[in-house]
């Protein structure tokens, strides 16, 4: 079985972050990460990311549309 | 108004509730997905109007058609491809729209930088710098703000279907079959445009780190 390299590591980062990886690729993946520094940090990178990501500021729907919206909803059980 | 304990209810209390007319469960549904949905138009359209005008017109859509809803999928999933549809067709109809002098600018940013455009994998070529010490913490609001407007602007230079991915995924939450079957795309398909996308935002926020010289 080839060796995994840094490149594999790049590749595979989101489908090992979703549990998608075959279990021996996954194995050769985690036996890669406890020795590579750089990949480790690189897979924290991405983490980093998605934690960001997952907290984005607030966003709303305008009073008017949303006033609109309701008034429509109202309108069409009476319609 | 929020619904108590997290998620709307299931989707059969939910649709009753919707044809009975139900007003509170319809402004539940309005404050919990509408935030979502305004990140989602903005793949597709340029401006906050255009966006609030793209959810305003999907639930109509919704409240049109929730007598026709079948429940061949989750009521969110058919909320959210009617958003991604009428946001495809609103962003189609303004870049039919764009004026002469912005269309004949020559690309600026992101993509004009083809060797690390975000349709490559948008990884560098080097080893890796070490950032993510520096990466803010809830303490730093500086920086986290900063990062944010970062996220932002990359996010602003994806494609419209990576972009699309990644907000659903990594800002929404959706489970990867759930943005499959709103997008109506493959899982393999999905997983590329994630990958693409947050190696593009990964990217970026490295490029950003550089810029301002920040100590690695």
């Amino acid at each position: 079985m080839k060796r995994f390299r840094c490149a594999d590591v790049a590749e595979l980062v989101t489908a090992y972050l979703d549990d998608a990886l075959d279990a021996p690729v996954r194995r050769r993946m985690d036996e890669h990460l406890t020795c590579c520094a750089g990949c480790g940090r690189r897979l924290d990178q991405f983490r980093a990311v998605i934690g960001v990501l997952g907290t984005p500021p607030a966003e709303d729907l305008r009073g008017d549309v949303r006033d609109r919206l309701m008034s429509a909803f109202r309108d069409r059980r009476r319609g | 108004m929020a619904f108590a304990g997290g998620g709307p209810p299931p989707d059969d209390i939910v649709v009753e509730a919707l044809r009975a007319g139900d007003e509170a469960m319809f402004a539940s549904l309005l404050d919990a997905w509408s935030p979502g949905m305004l990140r989602l138009a903005r793949a597709y359209v340029s401006t906050d109007d255009s966006a609030q005008e793209v959810v305003q017109d999907a639930w109509l859509a919704v409240v049109e058609g929730i007598d026709g809803f079948e429940g061949r999928s989750s009521v969110k999933t058919w909320v959210h491809r009617i958003l991604v549809n009428t946001a495809k067709k609103r962003g189609a109809r303004e870049r039919r729209a764009i004026p002469w002098s912005s269309a004949f600018r020559p690309p600026v940013g992101p993509a004009a930088d083809s060797a690390r455009s975000p349709d490559g994998d948008g990884l560098p070529p080097g080893p890796w710098k070490d950032f993510s010490v520096l990466w803010p913490t809830p303490e730093d609001e500086a920086l986290a703000a900063e990062v944010r407007g970062q996220i932002a602007a990359a996010l602003a230079g994806l494609p419209a279907r990576q972009r699309t991915v990644i907000t659903l995924r990594d800002v929404e939450g959706c489970t990867s079959a759930e943005v499959c079957e709103i997008l109506d795309i493959s899982a393999a398909n999905q997983r590329v445009l994630l990958h693409r996308a947050r190696a593009w935002v990964r990217g970026r926020i490295e490029d950003y780190f550089e810029t301002v010289g920040r100590p690695a």
